[in-house]
């Protein structure tokens, strides 16, 4: 079955992040804000955002230097675009391919339209 | 940690819990969450100790509430709804008295609580709207700064901004090992801070849970259509927010209310899944 998706708040508030990295304001090697900063400034439990940079560390877009806090990883740009291709195959294509197939349109109809 | 243990409470006659289990961890918020009249006030006057338990125990730290020792009263504050205010007092001079109890108080983050809420502290209570009486009440109880602070029903009379600064004070609390137990029926105001989740009915605890584990066992659609097999939908523009038993489809985000009538109206599916 096909479910309608809204990602958990972690991984919006991982989103809006890398949305940083990526646009630049928090470049390569760049001190993360801390937890507890982006937490207040969303006003949202510090627990939820620890979650957030154990996600980020996981997928290897940021690091830990151990007593000093969390650093953008040198190729955390290329790793966002891979995890957003991951996502998008994953999860936004089959819905796209599904209402495609619903409005009774065809790849070529789509291909056409570039 | 407090320990609820065996527990029941009557008024006279009339039970309001009956032989429940219920523990807080040190150093989270917690959200406590139940219907009208099920007992989240007198659950909060428990734990302070005004109330005594008709059986069983509640402790904090090893100590029994009731017993009101020095050591536990200094380490607890309970912000009632509604407070019976001096007339002539000003929030400056009433926690400037009350503070000679907590030996851990800070008046100076009274202040900057208090401008960061923008109330005059020097003002008197009676020439305040109910709003800044209870911001007011807010800045002083998190002043006090006690190892438990128990809110009951904090949000309630607050205006549109200050709800965003009560959820942003509130953050900036955990990490100090500080213990909150908000009591609410506001669930959008404590949406995204309120974790561990606390559901109270029918004299028992229906479900006491993190976030993380909630999300684990339920999965909180939205937009989809009605489905069947869901412990309860609801209309919501764009389709129905469905929660259903998360089987491997992964993690969503919450939505308390949905979770809220979801586990009333599932008591012992839910009990079982959270066991």
């Amino acid at each position: 079955m096909d479910f309608k998706k809204q990602k958990p708040i972690y991984q919006q508030i991982a989103d809006t992040l890398c949305e940083r990295i990526v646009g630049g304001e928090l470049p390569a090697e760049e001190r993360m804000p801390s937890v507890r900063d982006v937490a207040i400034q969303l006003g949202v439990n510090p627990n939820t955002v620890m979650r957030t940079f154990e996600y980020l560390q996981q997928a290897e877009i940021i690091y830990n230097k151990r007593g000093v806090g969390y650093f953008v990883s040198p190729d955390a740009s290329d790793r966002i675009l891979a995890l957003h291709r991951k996502e998008f195959i994953e999860e936004e294509l089959p819905a796209f391919l599904q209402k495609i197939k619903l409005l009774g349109l065809t790849l070529d109809d789509i291909a056409k339209m570039q | 940690m407090i320990d609820i243990k065996n527990f029941s409470f009557a008024y006279s006659k009339t039970p309001v819990f009956d032989n429940i289990d219920l523990q807080f961890e040190k150093g989270s918020i917690y959200g406590l969450l139940g219907e009208n009249g099920v007992g989240k006030t007198t659950l909060l006057k428990v734990i302070s100790g005004l109330l005594k338990p008709t059986a069983g125990s509640c402790e904090v730290e090893g100590r029994k509430s009731f017993d009101r020792e020095p050591e536990f009263l200094e380490s607890i504050f309970l912000l009632p709804d509604e407070l019976p205010l001096p007339d002539s007092a000003t929030p400056e001079r009433f926690f400037n008295e009350m503070a000679v109890f907590y030996p851990n108080q800070n008046l100076d983050m009274f202040h900057h609580l208090a401008q960061e809420l923008q109330i005059d502290p020097s003002r008197k209570f009676k020439e305040m709207s109910f709003g800044q009486q209870k911001k007011s009440l807010l800045a002083g109880a998190l002043a006090l700064n006690t190892d438990y602070l128990l809110l009951d029903e904090p949000t309630n009379g607050l205006d549109i901004p200050s709800k965003a600064d009560f959820r942003r004070i509130l953050s900036e609390r955990v990490g100090t090992g500080q213990t909150i137990i908000i009591s609410t029926h506001q669930v959008k105001d404590v949406e995204n801070l309120i974790d561990p989740i606390i559901i109270i009915s029918n004299n028992s605890v229906l479900l006491n849970a993190s976030v993380e584990r909630i999300t684990e066992k339920l999965f909180f659609e939205y937009g989809g259509q009605q489905r069947p097999d869901a412990l309860y939908s609801e209309m919501m523009p764009g389709g129905f927010l469905n929660v259903l038993v998360n089987d491997g489809m992964g993690e969503s985000q919450i939505n308390i209310e949905g979770l809220f009538n979801a586990v009333l109206r599932n008591q012992s599916t839910v009990r079982t899944m959270f066991v």
